[in-house]
């Protein structure tokens, strides 16, 4: 059921020797997915944050991505140039292993939506925000197959999501057993 | 619901460990903003004059300013406050960095420390949980080293730590506190926090800081960003290149050194070294900083890169800023800018004020060569520039033989040696090493300011008036093209009629009104920036900044929902101020100790001075003896401080004049 289709692919070049590691990319973040929009800032629910570590040079702006059940199997730490990054430094995960992207209240994952708003805005906040242009961004069209699943297939989809494969596998076996009965 | 700021203070009393979390009255914002101004309400109101600056019974105070942690730029400043050790006054030192906005996000406007602790012991703050905590293992760790060790032991990498060195656990006199690549060096205030048995502050805060009115605010948010790099890309002519564009001084990004190399003075300020800035000094001191500098840096939410991180091969990396980069080389006579960058590392380790710590040492090899201290005193001592210089501060930050003296400033020091030592401490305002600047011709303004300012710290009350006359015509007119900034229309004409030499130059232009609508400008800017926390680099620090008095109200009210015009923020300012200088003047702060280093101008006009003060003192609506009037008190809704000044004879009720006893040399004695 696979089918060609034009997608934009939004990226957001991250220079870091760029980066001065003030943060304001975290804030007006914070700011702009507060409800009512820009009523309240915090950091802490920023779907960008900074890794920073002035005394080793480091700074690394890291984007929220997809929200993980399980952490790795195990952890990775670069070395770039002779300098050491922090242990899983790079990855935009909400895992369990760190408290990084999740509400500070509810534990919920974060995940940047490239400030997706209706009217759609030039760029992103956070690279509206960023002085010293470490964060630029570029739209581009793209042309991917993309995997149609049907509404039954999704529905299923969700629930071996939520419940794991084998539940569901017996929950199915059980409903036959009991329409045979 | 409590808009802009959180509503809520700390209360820490080391002696017993309690620990509370107190709201605060929303009726002190209104009258005060926060910041610097409800510091002072709170030193005023629980700090008797009777109190020493060691004495458990003082407070220190880490607070941030009203617009802190909000998408204000530039909003990120901690303000400190306590009784300073130096000068015996109110002390208020400040830091950019980290440390205030993550207060807030904490939930807390304020930390306030009261008491002694019996060990050593920090604090650590995350958000709701707040423990005092054995720093016992941190006796004697630098600054920058215990922050990393803090968030380590914590686990807590993005925890903000306030830290001392060995000198604030001395409590030597120009103790620091450090934070990140800032620092709040001067009056003491480390020394005072060592006093107290806290070795650092350790904050992290998830929750939210609210403003009243998002869309308005952050559009004012976005006027402000788009303006920076407008105006960065603009640089002023016709002034030094550290003046020409925002931040605070970009020591840290420039190469050319030739005007405070030739213009500030060498040692224990004396020397002026015209000549100094030759093409080989410019290539060799361009590749000392080249090496060295791996990365310029901001505050929180600020786009101005003033910091940088430093990396000598060989010592551990630290982080610096404007004019400490030159201060220790110049005071130590050492063409080589690689030492600045080397003994800069290990006095901010010791967590040293780098403004007043190179003059002192500068102040003891004086001494040592007028015959005054002896060889005995500097037994051991190394002859070489360099080499003597680390061997006196850590002498100094030990408190060992002649460094405990020296320990105290070239005052205290002076004071205590005696023999006429007290000649050699000539480059002071109210008992506070000064900065390095001998000049020709009294400049009316400077002379002013110099005198009144409250921090006795000249970069805290100069500003947004040109430092000098600009020679042409042509380039006055230029300059005043788009200066909106100005609160009235007279600062053009000002500056359109003051020439470099002649009938409207220095000393008697600007004349005396103008002079003090100059230095009430500049001044007010600064007490403004420090209740609402922000960086006077981008406010009352260079020409023409994104901030300014027509802009600020509109941001203080979209953010805390108060309604506040020009003019209330201008009295609400002047309330702030007057109340600072009411603590200092409970504590003996008169007219007498209003005055430059009596060497800072070669012309001198004592008629003219005299006239000065008696002038701004008046506009001010101060007495002649510098106190704050009733009238004027009443005016600020400052009866209270009256009542105060009347109960201890400072004022009479008669004529609001002061008793007899007036100078602050009889009060102490």
């Amino acid at each position: 059921m696979a089918e060609k289709k034009k997608r934009i692919v939004k990226t957001i070049h991250i220079d870091v020797n760029k980066c001065n590691g003030c943060r304001a990319c975290e804030l007006i973040c914070s700011a702009f997915h507060a409800t009512p929009q820009y009523s309240s800032t915090n950091p802490a629910r920023s779907r960008v944050r900074v890794m920073h570590d002035p005394l080793r040079d480091v700074y690394v702006p890291v984007y929220a991505g997809e929200y993980t059940k399980a952490e790795c199997a195990g952890r990775d730490r670069y070395t770039i140039d002779g300098k050491e990054y922090d242990e899983c430094g790079f990855c935009r995960a909400s895992c369990p292993s760190r408290d990084l992207f999740k509400e500070p209240d509810s534990g919920l994952p974060l995940k940047c939506d490239m400030c997706e708003s209706d009217p759609p805005l030039s760029e992103p906040m956070c690279v509206q925000w960023c002085g010293p242009h470490a964060l630029t961004y570029a739209e581009r069209e793209e042309e991917g197959e993309e995997e149609k699943l049907g509404d039954m297939e999704a529905g299923l989809a969700s629930l071996a999501d939520k419940y794991g494969l084998e539940r569901i596998l017996d929950a199915l076996s059980r409903m036959s057993l009991s329409k045979k009965g | 619901m409590r808009y802009a700021e959180t509503g809520f203070n700390l209360e820490i009393d080391l002696s017993r460990g309690n620990i509370e979390r107190v709201e605060t009255d929303p009726r002190l914002t209104e009258l005060h903003l926060g910041g610097l101004g409800t510091n002072a309400k709170i030193l005023w109101d629980r700090v008797p004059p009777e109190i020493d600056p060691f004495s458990p019974d003082n407070l220190l105070i880490f607070s941030a300013g009203l617009l802190g942690g909000t998408a204000a730029t530039g909003a990120n400043r901690t303000i400190i406050s306590t009784i300073s050790p130096q000068t015996l006054f109110m002390a208020f030192s400040m830091m950019g960095g980290f440390f205030a906005p993550e207060l807030k996000y904490a939930g807390y406007d304020k930390i306030i420390f009261r008491g002694k602790s019996s060990s050593l012991v920090y604090i650590w703050i995350h958000n709701d949980k707040v423990e005092i905590r054995d720093a016992s293992h941190l006796h004697g760790k630098g600054a920058v080293e215990t922050a990393e060790l803090i968030r380590k032991e914590l686990n807590e990498p993005k925890a903000q730590v306030a830290a001392i060195g060995l000198a604030g656990e001395n409590q030597v006199y120009m103790a620091s506190i450090e934070h990140s690549r800032s620092s709040a060096s001067r009056l003491g205030v480390g020394a005072v926090m060592g006093s107290k048995g806290l070795k650092a502050v350790a904050v992290r805060g998830t929750k939210d800081v609210t403003v009243a009115r998002p869309a308005e605010f952050i559009a004012l948010c976005n006027e402000v960003l788009k303006f920076i790099p407008d105006r960065d890309s603009h640089p002023v002519p016709g002034v030094m290149p550290i003046l020409a564009g925002l931040g605070s001084p970009k020591e840290m990004a420039v190469h050319d050194e030739k005007w405070h190399t030739e213009n500030f003075s060498w040692g224990n300020s004396r020397v002026r070294r015209k000549g100094f800035w030759t093409k080989e000094i410019e290539e060799k001191w361009t590749e000392s900083m080249e090496k060295v500098r791996t990365r310029l840096i901001s505050c929180y939410n600020c786009p101005m890169k003033c910091g940088a991180i430093i990396s000598v091969p060989g010592i551990s990396t630290y982080m610096m800023k404007c004019f400490s980069k030159l201060t220790y080389t110049m005071a130590a006579f050492v063409d080589d800018l690689d030492f600045g960058f080397k003994i800069a590392q290990r006095a901010t380790e010791y967590g040293l004020d780098g403004y007043s710590t190179p003059q002192v040492m500068a102040f003891g090899f004086e001494l040592r060569e007028a015959g005054i201290l002896s060889d005995e005193d500097f037994a051991g001592c190394p002859s070489d520039n360099a080499e003597r210089f680390y061997w006196l501060l850590d002498r100094i930050v030990r408190r060992e033989g002649i460094g405990d003296v020296l320990a105290k400033g070239t005052h205290w020091a002076a004071q205590e040696i005696g023999k006429g030592a007290e000649a050699f401490a000539h480059n002071n305002i109210r008992k506070h090493e000064q900065l390095p600047l001998k000049l020709a011709m009294l400049n009316p303004i400077y002379f002013l300011m110099y005198c009144t300012g409250e921090k006795a710290n000249i970069t805290q009350i100069e500003g947004n008036f040109p430092q000098a006359a600009f020679p042409t015509m042509e380039a006055r007119q230029d300059f005043i093209k788009d200066w909106i900034q100005v609160p009235d229309e007279k600062f053009k004409e000002y500056l359109l009629k003051w020439e470099p030499r002649g009938e409207f130059s220095i000393p008697y232009y600007p004349d005396i009104p103008a002079t003090c609508d100059i230095v009430d400008w500049q001044e007010k800017m600064h007490y403004i920036d420090d209740a609402l926390g922000l960086c006077s680099g981008l406010s009352a620090f260079p020409l023409k900044p994104p901030y300014h008095i027509h802009n600020l109200p509109k941001f203080i009210s979209a953010a805390s929902g108060m309604d506040i015009d020009e003019s209330e923020l201008t009295h609400i300012t002047k309330r702030n101020r007057t109340l600072v200088r009411a603590v200092s003047v409970l504590r003996g702060l008169r007219r007498a100790d209003e005055k430059p280093p009596e060497d800072h101008w070669k012309n001198r006009f004592p008629e003219l001075e005299e006239q000065l003060l008696d002038a701004y003192y008046a506009f001010k609506g101060w007495n002649k003896d510098g106190v704050p009037t009733q009238e004027s008190l009443h005016e600020l809704k400052l009866d209270y401080v009256s009542e105060e000044f009347l109960r201890r004879g400072i004022l009479t009720d008669t004529e609001g004049a002061s008793s007899n006893e007036t100078s602050a040399e009889t009060d102490k004695n």
